[in-house]
């Protein structure tokens, strides 16, 4: 497995945002996490990325322990993450933000950009390479998050949301970058709200829900799931 | 006119010009000069990576003390003193800076605890005998002598802190453009997303403050050398801290050439408007401030913005 994580817990305080929560992805799989609002999923990335370190519980990925690793230090190993709200280095080009990327496997200047070129080409930002990246649209700012994740050469890469607030033409050009990403090589483990899109994109799905997996499979006998059904249309249902 | 032909003939004028000036201009070139260095070296942490430090006062000290120590007590060439101060300074930089960032200290908190830094230093000098506790230290004036740094003119103490501002204008160009210029700008952008992207974010912080630290100090020594007398307050109070800021800022925090031109700009009105309104206490600071906050009102990414806006 590149990914595992066994049995972690979450806690803040009095709240336990992710409860006894067990998640495997495979070399050159492609899993989707879903859930409710609150459901913990940001939670779990953060956890994965080495933002929070888990209560309980362990994580491995390539088969050694990640817990306690510094962000940079596990986005070196290969495991690199996007944000839900975006975030870009906003006084810095589109080139830039993604040559801090690039950095990531060089020390040199020329190598990082020519990785950076190549990448913005690859998700289609390279007309906009030399704009501050705070002038760049939302569906562009999106682009230039996976393309910064892009650019460190990640053999896992987290995907948080990276269609929320765009319109139907844009998730279906995302969709394809998506696509084009797995085709590389890279694996990918992907929270989406975007139902349609994360059911055509998964070759899993695991559903989390008050920070507890209430279901995992194929993405159509998960959306047959009472308890996954019952979870998105509240209890009354 | 090309930015090129514009740099050269400023360049060339700064080289050629001076011997030529009244003493009176040449002194204000000096601490121009000599500004237009300390904003530099702060430029490096507080402009690139983001982290405003107050207490710059704090390596500033260490230099100048470092090397006036070791001349008077042991007779080593302030030259050498330079280096030694330089690394004390970066030694201390990097446990101050450990400490601060190791524990998450950010914004203005990161700058509070560098004023706490520096002032701490201020009370040991004051209090220690052999440091000359709030008296000072002051170098005997003796024959020009240059491996001792002792000149027989401010022309030549003019030529050292030029070479000294542009040798920190240099190393910033080629931090910039390396990977730590990247990595340090992604720091002061968004911390978080960096260390996302595989940016060792303390790490380089702590690099910025090593090489900010050392350079500081340097202008320490010169500093020591050139009025030839220190004290506690001159160098470890927070005036220095606050000069060397005001020029990053002014001038453009974040660019190579901002704490240069900054300088260019507040130095002579501080000097000028404290000659020109002799005599009545106080308003020449009055007039200072007046110029800053107007500066910083309308030209919030400082005079380099403004330029390149214009330029755009």
């Amino acid at each position: 497995m590149l990914l595992e994580m066994d049995s972690v817990t979450k806690r803040f305080g009095g709240l336990t945002a992710v409860n006894r929560f067990s998640l495997a992805v495979g070399e050159g799989e492609m899993v989707g996490l879903i859930g409710p609002n609150g459901a913990g999923k940001t939670t779990v990335f953060h956890l994965l990325s080495g933002f929070h370190p888990p209560t309980e519980g362990a994580i491995r990925f390539k088969g050694a322990s990640i817990v306690g690793a510094k962000p940079h230090a596990i986005c070196r190993r290969g495991l690199a993450r996007t944000f839900q709200i975006v975030q870009p280095f906003v006084n810095l080009t589109t080139l830039e933000n993604v040559m801090v990327g690039a950095f990531n496997r060089t020390d040199d200047v020329a190598t990082a950009r020519a990785r950076a070129v190549e990448v913005l080409d690859f998700v289609g930002l390279g007309a906009r390479r030399d704009v501050p990246a705070r002038e760049l649209t939302l569906p562009d700012r999106k682009r230039l998050e996976m393309a910064r994740g892009l650019a460190t050469r990640p053999e896992l890469l987290l995907l948080d949301e990276v269609m929320s607030g765009l319109n139907p033409t844009e998730i279906e050009e995302i969709i394809g970058l998506i696509r084009r990403i797995h085709a590389q090589g890279v694996s990918l483990l992907i929270i989406e709200h975007v139902m349609r899109a994360i059911m055509a994109l998964s070759q899993r799905i695991v559903v989390l829900h008050h920070g507890e997996k209430i279901a995992e499979g194929l993405p159509e006998n998960v959306a047959r799931d009472a308890r996954v059904i019952e979870a998105y249309l509240g209890e009354e249902a | 006119m090309g930015a090129e032909v514009l740099g050269g003939i400023a360049l060339g004028l700064l080289l050629i010009a001076p011997p030529f000036l009244p003493p009176y201009f040449l002194e204000i070139l000096i601490s121009v000069m000599l500004f237009a260095y300390l904003g530099s070296a702060w430029n490096i942490l507080g402009g690139y990576a983001g982290q405003f430090s107050f207490g710059h006062a704090a390596y500033f000290g260490i230099g100048a003390y470092t090397s006036t120590l070791l001349y008077l007590r042991a007779g080593v060439s302030p030259w050498l003193g330079m280096m030694a101060g330089g690394g004390l300074a970066a030694a201390f930089g990097l446990a101050a800076g450990y400490l601060s960032f190791r524990y998450g200290l950010r914004g203005p908190y990161f700058s509070l605890v560098t004023l706490a830094f520096a002032e701490m230093l201020r009370v040991i000098a004051v209090n220690t005998k052999a440091v000359g506790s709030s008296l000072g230290l002051v170098i005997p004036s003796r024959e020009a002598a240059p491996w001792s740094f002792v000149f027989g003119g401010k022309l030549s103490y003019y030529y050292v802190i030029l070479a000294m501002a542009l040798a920190a204008v240099l190393i910033t160009r080629r931090m910039e453009r390396s990977k730590l210029g990247y990595a340090l700008r992604a720091i002061r952008e968004n911390e978080d997303a960096a260390e996302a992207s595989g940016v060792d974010a303390l790490g380089m912080k702590l690099r910025a403050m090593a090489l900010s630290s050392f350079l500081t100090a340097l202008g320490g020594t010169f500093y020591a050398q050139y009025f030839a007398y220190i004290d506690p307050t001159i160098t470890f109070g927070p005036a220095v801290s606050i000069q060397g800021l005001l020029q990053a800022i002014v001038g453009g925090a974040g660019t190579v050439l901002g704490p240069l031109l900054g300088s260019f700009v507040l130095t002579p009105i501080s000097e000028l408007s404290r000659a020109a309104i002799r005599g009545r206490a106080g308003v020449d600071v009055m007039v200072y401030g007046l110029v800053l906050i107007l500066v910083i009102s309308f030209l919030p990414n400082g005079l380099m913005g403004w330029v390149r806006r214009r330029r755009a």
